[in-house]
């Protein structure tokens, strides 16, 4: 056979491909001609999907990342064992059962109210107590943070709080505070009204309380990536951070300013005024001041690092860099991801262009490249780095590594670059389907098609990301060596006791909150006429 | 950044730049505040903004939003008023008709969920929420017709408002 082996190879390769391919089309055929088909657009699924999606991905994954990554950084940073770890356990079970417990509600249809809520409908009770268990879950960890700190800081009188350890317990306080606001509006309003202890409910002030959760919990997601930033990337790369207090300030300014600016979230909302819009506006201009200190000191760190690989110019620096280095390409498409949000951002919080934008398909843009972009990409280098010292074992491929983390920033910017677009055209937000032919949506459906194609990069890269760490379980073993952070480029700089604790900046922010929050809670609970609407079940009527 | 005859330290060099961002990004900051703030004060422009209550069990019964006093009118000083109803699936009137470049003061709210109000191609853009009024006013130029989606999940038939 030997002459013709090519030849004959050819023939079945060109066969079977060809076989394949017809193989899907015929399945296609099959769902598309079935019952299947209209169950499988059905808008009730649609919302139940949207519902179990966003209660998954702002609810639970960042939470169990943040609490993980919390954990570890307190048993590296601190070089101590964890302290309470049965409790750690008991709360992580606490998560999962409230996930499930949330999950199983969402997909039998009973609880298709989407992650923000949105009373006066209410779904079944199950919905609301397995988030209630989650968060639960995550103020144990809180707990166990601020005892673990208090342990060390007892053997270690005086000592310098180590960054990572600093900014970690920072973003559990803001945690566990912004959580009250969401917190006070299941127990208090929704929980009541789900066990049908009463019927009526103030969606006003379910807004305005939920408000107070929902800026803040982006910063809780983001925690974790500027961690990454300042702890993790200037030792991956080979550099030095620039400068380990300005690090310290910005996890401050968040701890201060994150919170108490959640009515840029209303700004067309009827129950709160214009001097309260205004006044939280000039508040959300500061929560930016941490993200450019942030910007500059990471920028720095990395010059430092092409520097001390023989980096010269002006810009020319920037060819030095080691680029094959994953978390050298994560910063980047981090930062970009992060530029691009970060611009839509500023827009969302103008008082006034908020107007153009508010509830359409550019919110749903802006936040998917900015968590889902710059911020969860993070996560990613935040696993790849810990693995091995979870594992005990090497990662496999690097460059399998590069690809899922370049198929996870292509795939992003093609989902929602043309996602804001879409927005901007008008395109109304929560949409299960929408009728292309008018003439008034015809021209932005080529947005959504766009979106469809990157989601599956999306898709690719998340399948690939999980293989790589399921594989890890199995490779060559190496070892086991002191996991580091990051060191700075001035490391014996004393640290101004403001920046090596919590006090001040944790007084200042319920401080911050009593002040932009009090106000509007009060005057919608002292209200003559009652604004308590009936509440609309959902789900069967439970 | 720093040449070979400079005499400072490192850490003051450092310090040096840091304070130069900082000052940048304070002008930053407050350029995009003194905009925000010359549009809100010189021109008026903000969202809309007046808490006013109503309840939405008794409002089909009397006061401003009867049926019969859906849709657009005129008022005692002569301004067009519109009077809009949102509601599981549908707003009331489903087509408004508003007279060309004059100032239209629409009062709306929902009378059972939260809804939200927008006009393809224009920034109306507003939320419904039971129990309470959202007042504003608009100005539409150019003859023609708009979409007005609700853009706020409603319930299963949001899609269909």
């Amino acid at each position: 056979m030997l002459n013709a082996r090519r030849l004959i190879l050819a023939h079945f390769w060109v066969a079977f491909a060809g076989f394949v391919l017809a193989l899907f089309l015929g399945e296609w055929q099959m769902i598309v001609r079935s019952p299947l088909h209209s169950w499988a657009d059905h808008p009730e699924l649609y919302y139940r999907s949207v519902t179990a999606h966003g209660s998954e991905m702002a609810y639970v994954f960042p939470t169990l990342v943040a609490m993980g990554f919390g954990y570890a950084i307190c048993v590296t940073a601190l070089q101590r064992p964890l302290v309470g770890l049965k409790t750690a356990w008991f709360a992580f079970w606490l998560v999962v059962v409230g996930t499930v417990l949330a999950v199983v509600t969402v997909a039998s249809g009973h609880a298709s109210v989407l992650y923000t809520f949105y009373p006066p409908l209410v779904g079944h009770a199950g919905y609301y107590v397995g988030i209630v268990l989650v968060v639960v879950g995550s103020w144990i960890w809180v707990a166990l943070l601020t005892v673990n700190l208090r342990a060390w800081r007892r053997d270690n009188p005086g000592a310098k709080v180590p960054l990572a350890m600093f900014a970690n317990v920072a973003g559990a306080y803001l945690w566990a505070w912004t959580a009250v606001g969401a917190a006070l509006e299941i127990l208090l309003q929704i929980l009541p009204v789900a066990f049908h202890l009463r019927t009526t409910i103030d969606a006003g002030l379910a807004r305005v309380l939920f408000s107070w959760t929902l800026h803040a919990i982006v910063y809780f997601w983001l925690v974790p990536t500027y961690i990454a930033y300042y702890a993790i990337v200037p030792r991956a790369i080979g550099g030095r951070l620039y400068s380990d207090n300005m690090a310290r300030l910005s996890f401050a300014l968040f701890l201060v300013f994150a919170m108490p600016i959640g009515i840029h979230h209303l700004f067309t909302d009827p129950m709160v005024g214009s001097g309260l819009k205004v006044m939280h506006t000039f508040f959300t201009a500061m929560v930016t001041v941490p993200t450019f200190l942030t910007i500059f000191t990471i920028c720095a760190s990395v010059e430092i690092a092409s520097r001390l690989r023989g980096g010269r110019g002006a810009f020319g620096w920037v060819k030095a860099l080691p680029w094959g280095n994953p978390a050298m390409l994560a910063l980047v498409f981090s930062f970009v991801m992060l530029g691009l949000g970060g611009a839509g951002g500023l827009i969302n919080m103008s008082y006034q262009l908020n107007s153009t934008i508010h509830n359409t398909q550019w919110v749903t843009g802006h936040f998917h490249l900015i968590f889902g972009g710059a911020i969860v990409i993070m996560y990613f280098v935040i696993a790849y780095d810990l693995w091995p010292q979870l594992t005990g074992r090497a990662l496999g491929s690097l460059q399998l590594v590069r690809l899922q983390l370049w198929l996870w920033f292509i795939g992003m910017l093609t989902v929602t670059l043309p996602w804001h677009l879409a927005g901007l055209f008008s395109m109304p937000r929560r949409m299960a389907y929408f009728d292309y032919s008018s003439a008034a949506l015809a021209p932005d459906a080529w947005t959504v098609t766009v979106s469809v194609i990157g989601g599956a990069l999306l898709v690719a890269s998340g399948v690939l990301f999980v293989y790589i760490l399921a594989a890890a379980h199995f490779g060559a073993r190496i070892k086991e060596e002191p996991y580091r952070f990051s060191v700075a480029l001035h490391e014996h700089e004393p640290v101004p006791a403001a920046l090596n604790g919590f006090a001040v900046w944790f007084s200042l922010m319920i401080a911050l909150t009593l002040v932009n929050y009090g106000f509007p809670i009060w005057q919608l609970m002292q209200l003559k006429t009652t604004t308590a609407v009936p509440a609309v079940y959902v789900g069967g009527g439970e | 950044m720093s040449d070979g005859n400079d005499t400072r330290s490192g850490a003051e060099i450092a310090e040096h730049v840091e304070l130069q961002w900082a000052i940048a990004i304070g002008v930053i900051v407050a350029v995009l505040l003194a905009i925000i703030t010359f549009t809100t004060i010189h021109w008026s422009t903000m969202p809309p903004s007046r808490v006013e209550v109503i309840d939405p069990a008794t409002l089909h019964r009397s006061g401003e939003f009867v049926e019969s006093n859906l849709g657009t009118g005129v008022d005692q000083r002569n301004r067009v008023i519109v009077h809009l109803l949102a509601e599981q699936y549908s707003f009331n009137p489903r087509c408004l008709v508003v007279p060309d470049g004059v100032p239209v003061t629409i009062r709306a709210t929902s009378a059972d969920v939260v809804h939200g109000f927008q006009i393809f191609g224009t920034n109306v853009n507003t939320m419904l929420i039971p129990g309470y009024v959202s007042t504003f006013v608009m100005t539409l130029n150019g003859v023609g017709e708009r979409g007005m989606p609700c853009h706020e999940f409603c319930g299963v038939g949001h899609a269909a408002m």
